[in-house]
């Protein structure tokens, strides 16, 4: 088990940890930059502050209450819905790939793509606003044309890490990706 | 190739036996079913395990040993287990020996053919039994013969429900049936007998037969030839209750049917359906009860005619001020003064036409508010056909004279009108057969006459403009109105509510996929994970089992709305039959 410290694409700061389980199993996880203190504060003040004018101009105390309510709802949406804390990829050969978002909150979403339908895990370049950024992606197997790619599954959309990390990430994808290649020969023989 | 054994869960704690379960050799992986315990016959192992194959359909078969030494490891015990690999020939032989409590289990594969013992990696996946089996796959695969075996071939999870979910009569033996063989596996802990449900399971059928009799009664009834006359159907067609009424009987039937549901869709069709029909006249019994209490509806009726009364006067108000000079604007007085002459008319007929009514308002909502038990949707249409009666002297300045001074044809007329002059000022015409604009020479007297009418009819646009505005936007409120019902309406009827509650409640039983946690290792030991299922996100139960409902608000985009606005055409508040007529 490792950390290495890499930059996303905006500049912040993220950690890539690589873990094996065994010789088939790799489980790669960028965790992105923590919810700032500092960040929470401004905003539910200016919320608050906001509030208190219209309170004052207005003379209805039911504005703050409001406001109160805004926050705390707000809070709980943005932790639940929105802040994506981890996002993890386990690799298991001859199994699958498991995409897991973790949220601030707890909350987990987990997708599960069997090995039969995955294609290949490439490195794609996209023109995103006024510049060239990286993202790696699954490619899925047409179940009707052995050659098409019938779906694109981008991976680490929220953290969006920069090239040297996804190299990282996607060597060790291909590691294991590389052992089911040779294994259908083998069993083949068999 | 690297090895997968799923193990159930709860044969961890099983004693020592050997394992048996079926073996997806194109996928190198080996679903476990069972621990049979010691002691067996081999012959009647075999025996049992090929009367399993018939009923199930699987291959099962043992895959391998399972020892469970509670005490010091055992040398005798390990070779025996080793020795059963050769009664129960089967190709690779998995042995799997878990040593006292410890959490990592040893698990190696015996291969007699290959002379070159291999290497193999091993993964184990725990699962849990009874989650599995009763789960479905989503999306459901089509289960037709033909595709079957693609399908197979095609998701390895899926093979492995299958296998699961198809060998339920494995876990059908008791606890406590002494059987020849004694086996491990998920057992219920015994559903509880209860005398209400099996009252009502045997009640069930003849409930259902009289339904169905009462049914084909009423469709037969519907179908008499005395309610084929033509104003009726064209009455029923334009009445939402009526709808909603077959749209129920149809609910009904397809409950009432004895035949079985024969895929879990439609399983899951007849629950969602029996379960909405269920809520829905709960729903209205209460709405009923609460009208019916305290003369409510007296109250009701009472309050109605001077509402009407009050529209009437709030639409004379309006008629008056758009007589005179609405906002301002300089109006074509004589025009403005018939139109308004005519529809203030109109509102007269319209507060006699109520005030001869009043007497009766009372009973009628007395005999519709009985119809609430047929179910809050029914009183809903309901209410929203007697908006559509009520508000009619709107809709009638709407549509009313198609053929003499409807305003709204004459607006209609006019914009085609405007435009076929306007082609005649430029020295233009529309050609019909080619369909486009060519030039053309007029004669003098049609240029001089064309261009009179144009003028007249350009001079007098603003006025009946103004009045088809403020017209339409009235009808356009009651069609938000009865918009907002019906949609209502459709979402009582759409909501897949039995879905809903299993997703809340049985997570599992709905299961869009799986989902992998991997458990602590050791080194030297085989990979050991966790199965769990990953239940279907809320949004796709609604997108998957969203009942169909007949649609009765317009399916309009909004810019063909406003064309349509625009340009005079009829907003209708009901189906449109018009995907016909395009």
């Amino acid at each position: 088990m490792e950390e290495r410290r890499y930059r996303a694409v905006s500049g912040a700061p993220i950690a890539l940890r690589r873990r094996q389980h065994s010789a088939s199993c790799w489980e790669l996880a960028v965790r992105g930059p923590r919810l700032q203190l500092r960040s929470l504060s401004a905003v539910t003040s200016a919320v608050w502050l906001a509030a208190y004018g219209l309170f004052v101009l207005s003379e209805s105390s039911m504005v703050l209450s409001a406001a109160i309510f805004i926050t705390l709802i707000g809070l709980i949406v943005y932790l639940h819905f929105v802040k994506i804390d981890q996002e993890s990829l386990l690799v298991i050969g001859s199994l699958g790939i498991q995409v897991t978002s973790s949220y601030a909150s707890g909350k987990e979403s987990t997708t599960f793509i069997e090995m039969s339908q995955v294609k290949d895990v490439v490195i794609n370049e996209a023109i995103h606003m006024q510049k060239v950024i990286y993202y790696l992606c699954i490619l899925l197997q047409d179940p009707q044309d052995p050659q098409g790619v019938s779906e694109v599954v981008p991976l680490f959309q929220s953290s969006q890490p920069r090239l040297d990390c996804l190299m990282e990430v996607y060597k060790s994808c291909q590691e294991i990706l590389e052992q089911r290649k040779t294994a259908p020969q083998s069993s083949g023989i068999k | 190739m690297v090895l997968k054994v799923f193990f159930p869960s709860c044969c961890s704690s099983a004693e020592s036996g050997i394992l048996i379960g079926r073996w997806i050799s194109e996928q190198n992986s080996a679903v476990i079913l069972a621990v049979v315990h010691f002691p067996f016959i081999p012959a009647q192992v075999k025996q049992y395990l090929s009367e399993v194959q018939q009923v199930t359909k699987i291959k099962v078969s043992v895959l391998g040993s399972w020892s469970n030494s509670k005490q010091e490891k055992e040398e005798s015990l390990s070779e025996f287990l080793e020795d059963l690999g050769t009664i129960f020939s089967h190709e690779p032989w998995i042995q799997i020996s878990k040593e006292r409590d410890s959490k990592f289990w040893s698990c190696s594969t015996l291969q007699k053919q290959s002379n070159s013992p291999k290497e193999e990696e091993i993964i184990l996946v725990y699962y849990d039994q009874r989650k599995v089996m009763l789960s479905h796959l989503h999306p459901p695969l089509d289960t037709t013969p033909s595709t079957d075996h693609k399908a197979n071939d095609a998701s390895k999870l899926a093979a492995m429900f299958d296998t699961v979910a198809n060998s339920k009569i494995l876990f059908m033996t008791d606890r406590y049936d002494d059987g020849p063989i004694k086996l491990t596996h998920w057992q219920s802990d015994g559903v509880e007998a209860s005398i209400i449900v099996e009252l009502m399971k045997q009640a069930s059928v003849p409930a259902c037969m009289l339904l169905t009799f009462l049914l084909s009664l009423t469709s037969a009834i519907c179908k008499r030839r005395m309610l084929k006359f033509w104003p009726l159907p064209f009455l029923w067609s334009k009445l939402s209750t009526c709808e909603q009424l077959g749209h129920r009987l149809q609910h009904l039937q397809v409950i009432s049917s004895n035949k079985k549901a024969q895929n879990q869709i439609q399983l899951m069709r007849k629950a969602n359906i029996f379960v909405s029909l269920l809520i829905d006249v709960a729903l209205g019994i209460l709405l009923m009860s609460w009208l019916y209490r305290k003369n409510r509806i007296g109250h009701l009726a009472d309050t109605l005619i001077p509402v009407a009364d009050h529209v009437a006067k709030e639409l004379q108000d309006l008629l008056q001020w758009l007589m005179g000079a609405p906002a301002g604007l300089k109006m074509n007085r004589a025009l403005d003064q018939v139109l308004g002459r005519f529809f203030l008319y109109h509102i007269h007929l319209w507060i006699s036409y109520i005030h001869l009514m009043s007497p009766f308002i009372e009973m009628i909502l007395w005999y519709v508010g009985l119809s609430a038990c047929l179910g809050l949707t029914v009183a809903l249409c309901i209410l929203s056909d007697i908006i559509a009666l009520l508000t009619f002297h709107i809709y009638c300045f709407y549509v009313y004279g198609a053929s003499v001074l409807s305003l709204l044809r004459l607006y209609c007329l006019k914009i085609y009108g405007l435009s076929s002059l306007w082609r005649l000022f430029r020295g233009k015409k529309w050609n019909v057969l080619r369909q486009r604009v060519d030039s053309c020479s007029y004669d003098l007297d049609q240029l001089f006459i064309g261009t009179l009418l144009f003028t007249i009819l350009l001079f007098l646009l603003p006025t009946t403009a103004l009045y088809y505005l403020v017209f339409t936007l009235l009808r356009l409120l009651v069609v938000v109105v009865q918009g907002l019902i019906h949609l209502l309406v459709d979402l009582i009827d759409s909501l897949p509510l039995y879905s809903i509650i299993l997703r809340l409640c049985r997570s599992y039983r709905l299961a869009a996929g799986v989902k992998f946690r991997v458990l602590e290792q050791k080194h030297g030991k085989p990979l050991r994970l966790l199965m769990q299922i990953n239940p279907l996100s809320y949004g796709s139960v609604v997108q998957t089992y969203r009942l169909p409902t007949y649609s009765c608000y317009p399916k309009d985009s909004w810019t063909s709305l406003c064309k349509k606005l625009f340009f005079g055409e009829l907003i209708y508040p009901w189906k449109h039959k018009g995907e016909k007529q395009d």
